[in-house]
């Protein structure tokens, strides 16, 4: 059947390959001296949504981003791997959102797009991981949702098979349209950017994006490269919601933790010792 | 994180060299495809734009998937069951990664899915893939083979099988046999006409085939009974869909191991015809044998620069006498003359596909439009050169690839000889790549009638009329004099015009005028970019001492003296 997917995607820094001055005196992120990418997980997501395309025609993707107006590098990025359409959500309204704000904004945004039969997100992102806005978007639109995808099986009759990865294995679950799915990281990997949609989408600018252009003769002709840009007002937010306004988290301190071997303890492989280990690790709540 | 395009600024000078605008235009019909398909370019900096956009994919995939997963392939190789060949799994992935981004069918025409790209691009791609896996290669290069089909089959055959290869299928070309190696004319596989369905069929066995069970493959068959020569054998195309032929088993071989080497049995298998008969081996296997020829060059040149940066990165890190090695003067040499010859290669790569791409895309023209009389002479030009400099650079580069990748086990020490570093797998990757589509000896005899023709003379006076900055002044003196050396040299051997005294020279001549030909070009890219100084003086100083080697040699040969190199 042919679906209307709409995938949710962060553009993140790349914590994965920091460098010495990742981290700013103040202990916040210093965005400048990390490359922004797709986050990973989001790129897991794109990819269900695309063997879903494959398999179902006439399904459409739609990309919906949240962030600066240089985020629209990532519909691009949809856009190279085979997604239809992305919309960008941006407005100072939205800055300083916590994940509840957030999800508060994408939830209007997906209403907007209107009729989507499966949202698809990322299980985290790698700058928060906090791994809430999946589902607070899915509670915010009265959606089912199922996390921790690993494969979207099917979906024939409105009835969706997905695969779950738990801690020690995995579990198939059945579930009705519409709802919201968060896929793990150890999904299938994104395939690469693919060369004929690179060359077709390279030139797909948002609003903003295209202000600075005094020849927009290619965006009438080719309408396809007309990304979306919503503001709040556009999705009717009501902005006691959003922002710093609509965040209840509060950051009360922020500790650098630098990990120094000079407490280490050498263990013998003594059956005691290690279960003196578990009781501590468990004490001080490392596991468990 | 590697990408093998963006770490390596060296592909980017190549990729904007003056004469791609000429090109660009001459693919693009000045630009009129925009119109039909929203992929193609607007205008010349569109189209150099996706060409570094399509590259960086090439190079990300090259970098992330293809080269982490070569020491597997390597291990595993392919399989034969059941008649057909079963890829390494990590082959099956890099396949499908390069499948999935659309680096299939890269510069053949959109009507039939292609990406309608200049062959540099192309050519580049290879280069980068060689250097992440020479083996994987084999069957993604095989794709060039699809241009045989492009320029010389049906409108109605392209239709049907071309865009099969840009969506993903792979090609082999089947020659070789038991019989007939190097000597192609001594093709037997048998191709009768069959009157009741109107369609041949082939029966007998093909040997070495690279990739044998791809899914299209160009064969090669005695069409004409009671033939004996290269004038009785046609071209055929065979559908694995169709059936008809086994693999019967897939050789052991020293390197390149990913890539799956057949021999083949040919059952009564259904075949059709390409191009007209009796064409197969003097047309259209020269052609296609051309083709790989410049493959076979983009994988030498990957393979050397993955020795040379294996054998850098090792000196830097090795310890010896309480300093890296890399600070020996003896290792530094060897480090440094591995690149001058690395990048001497790549030059005379690119520009021999520079050539090449130049006048099959004017003769692609002249089908649709009686050319001008300059572009006629264009097309004659560049042909000619493209003649003359492909054997050349498949010779030379493929023996700098061996030699790199000796001197990259070598910096290695004790280390390299074990299994326990990249290098002895490159060592064995590049052995083959100066003995498939014709050995150094035949690139020989290929190029020895470009000195006789005076072409390469030609295009060094056509470099040298090209005026350089004082500091390079001193070099350009160098190949000038090299350039005397050559020239008398040529007049010594070729006095008598005894063909046996010429063809024991022949390889002394042919490599004289590649040193001068990679000096003059390496030259050029000073001009255009500082970087590559280094290098020139480096080569020309190596091809200088060279030069003198084997013209003295000559100089001081005695003719009755050959007697002592015959009848061994």
């Amino acid at each position: 059947m042919a679906l209307k997917i709409v995938v949710l995607a962060k553009q993140v820094p790349d914590t994965r390959n920091v460098g010495k001055d990742a981290m700013k005196e103040d202990g916040t992120v210093n965005r400048a001296a990390l490359p922004a990418i797709f986050n990973p997980e989001d790129l897991n997501a794109l990819e269900q949504a695309l063997q879903l395309k494959e398999k179902n025609p006439g399904t459409t993707i739609t990309l919906l981003t949240m962030g600066p107006p240089r985020a629209a590098d990532i519909i691009r990025e949809g856009l190279y791997r085979g997604a239809d359409g992305g919309v960008l959500l941006t407005d100072r309204a939205f800055a300083g959102a916590d994940t509840l704000a957030t999800s508060y904004a994408l939830s209007c945004a997906v209403k907007k797009i209107g009729d989507a039969d499966i949202i698809i997100s990322g299980r985290q992102a790698i700058d928060g991981d906090t791994a809430q806005v999946g589902p607070q978007v899915a509670e915010k639109l009265g959606i089912s949702q199922v996390t921790y995808a690993e494969k979207i099986v099917s979906v024939e009759n409105n009835e969706i098979v997905i695969v779950r990865r738990l801690e020690h294995g995995t579990e198939t679950v059945k579930a009705k349209l519409p709802l919201l799915v968060t896929v793990n990281g150890s999904a299938d990997e994104c395939r690469p950017r693919n060369t004929k949609m690179v060359q077709r989408n390279k030139y797909a600018k948002t609003p903003s994006e295209k202000a600075s252009l005094t020849d927009t003769s290619l965006y009438e002709k080719r309408s396809y490269l007309n990304l979306g840009e919503w503001s709040a007002a556009d999705v009717d937010a009501d902005l006691t919601q959003t922002g710093l306004a609509g965040s209840p988290t509060k950051v009360k301190q922020v500790e650098n933790v630098v990990f120094q071997a000079k407490e280490s303890k050498r263990l013998s492989t003594a059956d005691e010792e290690i279960d003196e280990l578990m009781k501590e690790l468990i004490a001080n709540h490392t596991i468990g | 994180m590697s990408n093998f395009y963006s770490d390596n600024a060296d592909l980017k000078h190549h990729l904007n060299h003056p004469m791609m605008r000429r090109l660009v235009e001459l693919h693009e019909r000045n630009f009129t495809e925009a119109e039909k398909y929203d992929y193609a370019p607007l205008d010349f900096e569109d189209a150099m734009d996706s060409y570094e956009k399509v590259l960086e994919i090439a190079g990300e995939i090259s970098g992330e998937i293809v080269a982490p997963n070569a020491e597997s392939v390597d291990q595993e190789g392919p399989h034969v069951i059941d008649g057909h060949v079963k890829y390494a799994s990590a082959t099956e992935k890099n396949l499908d990664a390069l499948v999935k981004a659309g680096l299939m069918g890269i510069s053949l025409p959109r009507q039939y899915d292609g990406l309608n790209f200049s062959l540099v691009p192309y050519i580049m791609a290879a280069d980068m893939v060689s250097r992440a896996d020479a083996s994987f290669v084999n069957i993604w290069g095989l794709q060039d083979c699809a241009e045989t089909i492009n320029e010389f089959a049906s409108e109605e055959q392209k239709m049907r099988y071309l865009p099969r290869v840009c969506a993903g299928e792979t090609m082999a070309m089947d020659l070789t046999e038991p019989d007939a190696g190097s000597d192609l004319q001594a093709v037997m596989l048998k191709a009768t006409y069959c009157e009741e369905d109107g369609t041949w069929r082939l029966n007998g066995v093909k040997r070495f085939i690279t990739n044998g069970d791809g899914h299209i493959a160009l064969v090669l068959a005695r069409s004409e009974e009671g033939s004996k020569d290269g004038r009785g054998l046609s071209m055929f195309i065979y559908d694995r869909n169709d059936g008809g032929v086994v693999v019967r088993r897939i050789e052991n071989k020293m390197g390149i191991k990913g890539s799956p080497t057949c021999e083949l049995v040919f059952k009564n298998a259904k075949a059709e015809l390409c191009g007209e008969r009796r064409l197969g081996l003097i047309k259209y296997v020269m052609a296609l044998m051309n083709g790989a020829r410049l493959g076979i060059a983009a994988q030498s040149v990957g393979i050397s620069e993955a020795a040379y940066r294996e054998a850098l990165q090792y000196a830097k890190e090795r310890f010896q006498f309480g300093k890296a090695i890399i600070n020996f003067p003896a290792v530094s040499e060897i480090i440094a003359t591995m690149k001058a010859k690395l990048d001497a290669s790549r030059s005379l790569l690119y520009e021999t596909t520079r050539y090449v791409d130049l006048y099959k895309t004017l003769e692609a023209i002249a089908k649709e439009r009686s050319l001008e009389k300059e572009e006629r002479m264009e097309m004659k030009q560049a042909q000619r050169k493209a003649d003359a400099l492909t054997p050349l650079v498949k010779g030379m580069s493929s023996e700098y690839c061996n030699q790199n990748a000796y001197d990259c086990v070598q910096v290695h020490g004790g280390s390299g000889f074990m299994k326990d570093y990249p290098c002895e797998r490159i060592y064995r990757d590049a052995r083959i790549t100066s003995i498939y589509e014709g050995t150094t000896q035949l690139q020989v005899v290929a190029a020895i009638r470009h000195v006789g023709s005076g072409t390469y003379l030609n295009i060094i006076k056509e470099y040298e009329a090209i005026e350089v900055p004082a500091e390079l002044a001193e070099m350009k003196e160098k190949l000038m004099a090299m350039t005397a050396l050559y020239e008398k040299s040529v007049a010594t051997v070729t006095a008598d015009k005894d063909a046996q005294y010429i063809d024991f020279h022949a390889r002394r001549l042919v490599e004289i005028a590649g040193h001068i030909i990679m000096g003059y070009l390496l030259l050029q890219d000073s001009m255009r970019n500082e970087s590559f100084k280094r290098s020139t003086e480096n080569y020309i100083r190596y091809g200088e001492a060279e030069t003198n080697k084997n013209a003295s040699f000559i100089e001081n040969f005695k003719p009755e003296s050959i007697e002592n190199y015959l009848n061994n």
